[in-house]
């Protein structure tokens, strides 16, 4: 796949980031860096290999349904940039 | 040209956990914002999810219910997308493998048979924060005490062709839902929310036609008029030689009209991807056999058995079993009194029109299976008469107040002494000589007009029967 800048626009739109001109040339460098090192991996014969999502031979990791946490409010908002009323507050959103 | 109208549903369930899916926070609703929430739920870095065992559990009881398939080997995916309302900027769900395939419901058809509608598949999900916005200060208010909040989404296959046919099978999914203990399926507190995918054809016409998603239906009744606007709009435009544009629109219940939402063109690119922070879910034949066991009963079963062995008629069962509240009060009560259908007839008959009276739903009922059995014992037991019942009832329901204390502390028992009838029937005689010379000339209707005055003077509180042999006794003579 190639990496090209209209493709990191679009990324950046849907990251709801901007990136300078200069971050934009490194990132359509770093991601095809990212993606050439992929075809490396894809030359590999993996016939007969099941698809694995994990590198762990673990399933089953739950936990029972019981409540373990109280209310932190003031801990959570602390990374808030605004709160208002035990709110975070951020930019107007429209449907 | 006859139109046909071909619907599919998303329904989105909140389950009836203590926790979250993935941390030990409450799902309790209600709570003052950001009280219900950890640094996992939140989305903080270095943070890492652990599956509340129970979700497993609900997702395949309800899959289950519904004849679906179960898949042994599960796994979550990550769907990614950077709205205020999902702090990690992803959602937990399952895209590739969902927990629950290839079921049906059936449903009431046109013609009056039954119709299987397939259940495409059930996923479990995480639920997102709630947004406020805040008109004053133009901003948005975040509350993420019901980010993390388990979710299953039950997607049917494009098989409705009726409002009424979507009516029912949400009707029975609730009531799957609730009877299985998974949802309580409150739709005012969105822990049961549909969308709607809507398109229509030529009748006869193989194809589908261009579907709109309807969103933010929050009754019954806002589905069957969205249904029913939504059809309309599609028609019209293209009986003018327009198109139908693909596209979410959002339902306005005040003004009755559904609107587009923000074009999803360029946001609906989740990059899904296998979520690495989970490792699978593996469910044994042991494990779903023991689900199977303990399952409660469900709505059908519990019809079949009031037929076979309490003799209900249908019609009774089905009223009976299309809310899980009915059915509590109905089993309840008929364990405090042996007579099922007494009972399913006041349940039927006074306290659905209390409910409807006083615009109750029936998950919100205070009345108490000891206090309808209570009235229901006296009635039997010919202490108060039926009208006297109905309004007792009426008290109980209304102000709670105890029947039995109600019935003492108003006089309102009937008068078991017998002799104590004849002296005030002799003074009603006595007192309406025009009616009673008329009732003697032959004109055998003014007998009503005596006995209504002779119930009055007893305050209701006669057997009628008795007060007619009395009056009877004392004037054909």
């Amino acid at each position: 796949m190639q990496i090209d800048k209209n493709l990191v626009m679009y990324l950046e739109k849907l990251g709801r980031i901007e990136l300078s001109e200069e971050q934009r040339a490194a990132s359509e460098k770093d991601l095809q860096d990212i993606l050439t090192y992929m075809d490396t991996l894809n030359e590999l014969d993996t016939d007969g290999v099941e698809p694995a999502s994990h590198s762990f031979p673990v399933a089953n990791v739950q936990r029972d349904d019981v409540v373990t946490n109280a209310a932190q409010t003031e801990a959570i908002l602390q990374n808030a940039p605004n709160q208002k009323d035990g709110c975070f507050v951020v930019p107007k959103t429209v449907e | 040209m006859e139109w046909e109208i071909v619907m599919g549903l998303e329904v989105h369930t909140e389950l009836a956990t203590k926790t979250k899916i993935f941390c030990g926070c409450s799902t309790e609703f209600g709570g003052a914002p950001n009280t219900h929430v950890c640094e996992i739920c939140a989305g903080l870095p270095g943070t890492l999810p652990l599956l509340n065992r129970r979700v497993v559990e609900f997702a395949v009881r309800t899959g289950l219910a519904t004849n679906c398939e179960i898949t042994r080997k599960n796994k979550f995916d990550r769907k990614n997308y950077f709205y205020p309302d999902l702090p990690k900027a992803y959602q937990i769900s399952q895209l590739y493998l969902p927990i629950c395939r290839n079921g049906y419901i059936e449903v009431k058809g046109e013609n009056g048979e039954m119709k299987k509608i397939g259940i495409h598949e059930i996923h479990m999900e995480e639920d997102a924060g709630k947004l406020v916005h805040d008109a004053f200060e133009d901003c948005t208010l975040v509350d993420y005490n019901r980010c993390g909040v388990p979710l299953l989404e039950i997607v049917s296959e494009p098989d409705f062709r009726s409002a009424a046919e979507v009516l029912d099978y949400l009707e029975k999914l609730r009531a799957i839902l609730q009877f299985t203990g998974v949802s309580d399926c409150k739709m005012q507190e969105g822990s049961l929310r549909a969308d709607v995918n809507l398109s229509v054809r030529p009748k006869g016409q193989a194809e589908f036609g261009t579907r709109t998603e309807m969103k933010n239906l929050n009754s019954f009744r806002a589905i069957e008029r969205a249904i029913s606007y939504e059809a309309r709009r599609q028609i019209e435009l293209l009986e003018d030689g327009e198109q139908v544009v693909q596209e979410t629109r959002r339902w306005d219940d005040n003004k009755g009209i559904s609107y587009a939402m923000r074009s999803k063109e360029d946001a609906q690119d989740y990059k899904y991807f296998p979520e690495p922070d989970l490792p699978p879910i593996e469910i044994s034949e042991e494990t779903i056999a023991q689900i199977r066991d303990t399952m409660p009963e469900l709505p059908e079963q519990k019809k079949q058995r009031y037929i076979a062995q309490l003799g209900l008629p249908e019609y009774d069962t089905s009223i009976l079993t299309s809310d899980k509240a009915y059915v509590s009060l109905f089993e309840d009560t008929l364990a405090l009194c042996d007579s099922p259908k007494d009972v399913a007839n006041w349940i039927m008959g006074e306290v659905m029109k209390l409910l409807n009276d006083t615009a109750t739903l029936p998950e919100n009922m205070t009345l108490q299976a000891k206090d309808l059995a209570a009235v229901i014992h006296m009635v039997k037991s010919g202490k108060i008469n039926r009208g006297t019942g109905k309004t007792v009832l009426e008290k109980v329901f209304t102000e709670g107040v105890d029947p039995e204390k109600y019935v003492a502390d108003n006089n309102l028992a009937q008068i078991t002494d017998l002799s104590a009838l004849r002296p005030v029937i002799e003074e009603v005689i006595a007192a309406n000589e025009k009616s009673v010379s008329e009732y003697k000339s032959g004109k055998t209707q003014a007998m009503g007009y005596i006995m209504g005055q002779a119930m009055r003077a007893l305050k209701g509180k006669a057997p009628a029967q008795e007060v007619q042999k009395i009056l009877h006794e004392l004037l054909d003579s």
